[in-house]
């Protein structure tokens, strides 16, 4: 079975037909009874080895959506507290014959550790997050948010602020918008862009504001504290004051422009509170959709259509 | 082997839009129609035209994607594409009129009234094919047929409407 561990697993038709499939799961989630039977019978594992709220949740909307069973696990109520190891986990995991499992770790390369050990059986392993490697559905969910409103994404400009270095979602997005034709722009403090970053083929401006104006979309990122000591940032009030995105900043972007965020918030850090009220910010609109892709994402392993 | 052609359908159709507005002329404005993607869509649509010349009334008209409520979906080869549903209308104490070009082993159906009632509680449901052919897997029935044939269960029976296909008829696939 295929797994979804790295944008790079995924060609830009499956990339559409992703979207294609949750804008039919977008209906269903408007009905009177949003839940359709398509997956009765199969069970799939949230196995998350990090703190999550909206992450863990929309995969476990997705899957009952779809009328799936979904078996929450999470580290703190977990047996890993008692010294029990991945792989340990994973054969118990097995004899309780889930179809799916859904993975979070603080380690990047676990969830292509797990699928190198589910080789010989028939169960699909999504990447949520591993470590600062990748977090390809919430990709997924924000080249979507995108999609819904430009519906094309030939020569778009995305601006990408914030911990290219340590940020998971910063990788995927970077991944995908390539993939699509998009012009992806960064910045940030230097001490923030990873060392590969010339790989990366992005645009690093060490000042955002002098090219707002420019911008089909900008993608905030969350100052991650608990992946990195201070020694990177001088402080969180400099940062606010130069990477933080404000009323001010609005005002200089274009009328039909979006501003995202992963979530959480760090309010009055990476987002003024004030900017949450303006209609180009879509960040609970990510969260809507970030359900009816992961039902899109879901649907299709168990279809081997991906 | 072509067995009705245009004509014939027309008339059939026609036919079966006056069965319709006999039966409900004293409660049009509970009646809808819902047509299963795709033929029983554009036969749907073709109903709301007749019905509208008899009644001088827009009967609304919804459209039904039963993939996800198929029990063959483990069956790869058989997958669909899936269209999307487009009710915009509430089924809440409706009469409705559900529309398909071929009835067969009713599986079908049974997913389609599946989705019909996560939509809201209709009053009724009642079920109007073009065609009508035997081996049946499930008790359903429909109340308004248009042509009925005996087959083989291996034969084919297919419809073509000039909206979905390049021509038009009913016609028998022998296998």
């Amino acid at each position: 079975m295929k797994h979804l561990l790295s944008i790079n697993d995924l060609s830009e038709k499956d990339i559409y037909k992703i979207f294609d499939y949750a804008s039919q799961f977008e209906e269903v989630l408007k009905r009177p009874i949003p839940v359709v039977p398509s997956l009765r019978g199969k069970t799939i594992l949230t196995l998350f080895y990090e703190p999550s709220t909206r992450t863990q949740t929309s995969f476990t909307l997705a899957g009952k959506r779809l009328s799936c069973d979904v078996i929450n696990f999470s580290f703190s109520t977990s047996s890993i507290l008692k010294g029990e190891s991945l792989l340990d986990t994973l054969k118990n995991i097995l004899k309780m014959k889930v179809d799916g499992i859904i993975v979070r770790h603080s380690v990047a390369g676990v969830p292509h550790f797990l699928a190198h050990h589910l080789e010989k059986e028939n169960i699909f392993v999504i990447n949520a997050g591993d470590g600062i490697n990748e977090h390809p559905t919430q990709a997924l969910l924000d080249a979507y948010t995108i999609y819904k409103k430009f519906k094309d994404f030939n020569n778009l400009k995305i601006l990408i602020i914030g911990d290219i270095k340590h940020s998971r979602v910063a990788h995927s997005d970077i991944l995908i918008f390539k993939k699509l034709g998009c012009k992806v722009f960064v910045s940030c403090p230097y001490s923030f862009l990873p060392v590969e970053f010339e790989k990366m083929d992005v645009v690093y401006l060490p000042d955002f504001r002098e090219k707002l104006s420019d911008f089909d979309c900008v993608i905030a990122l969350r100052v991650q504290k608990e992946r990195h000591n201070f020694s990177y940032l001088s402080s969180i009030r400099e940062y606010h004051l130069l990477y933080g995105i404000k009323k001010e900043d609005l005002n200089k972007m274009k009328k039909n422009a979006l501003l995202m965020h992963p979530g959480p918030v760090n309010w009055e850090v990476e987002l003024s509170y004030e900017v949450l009220k303006d209609e180009r910010c879509v960040i609970l609109d990510q969260v809507f959709n970030g359900v009816a892709i992961r039902m899109a994402i879901i649907f299709l392993l168990f279809q081997e259509k991906l | 082997m072509k067995l009705k052609g245009t004509k014939e359908i027309n008339k059939k159709i026609k036919n079966l839009a006056q069965k319709i507005y006999r039966k409900h002329k004293k409660n049009l404005g509970d009646l809808c129609l819902i047509g299963i993607k795709r033929r029983g869509i554009s036969i749907a649509q073709r109903l709301q035209q007749e019905l509208k010349k008899l009644t001088n009334q827009e009967i609304p008209l919804g459209a039904l994607d039963i993939s996800f409520y198929r029990d063959d979906l483990q069956m790869i080869s058989l997958s669909p594409i899936v269209r999307g549903s487009e009710i915009n209308f509430s089924l809440q104490d409706k009469i409705v009129i559900l529309v398909d070009d071929v009835i067969y082993t009713g599986r079908t159906v049974r997913a389609a009234l599946s989705e019909i009632l996560d939509y809201g509680r209709p009053k009724k449901v009642e079920l109007l094919v073009l065609v009508d052919r035997n081996h049946r897997e499930l008790p359903i029935q429909p109340d308004y047929v248009g042509f009925k044939f005996k087959v083989k269960k291996e034969d084919l029976i297919d419809v073509f409407l000039k909206e979905e296909d390049k021509k038009e008829g009913i016609y028998l696939q022998r296998r």
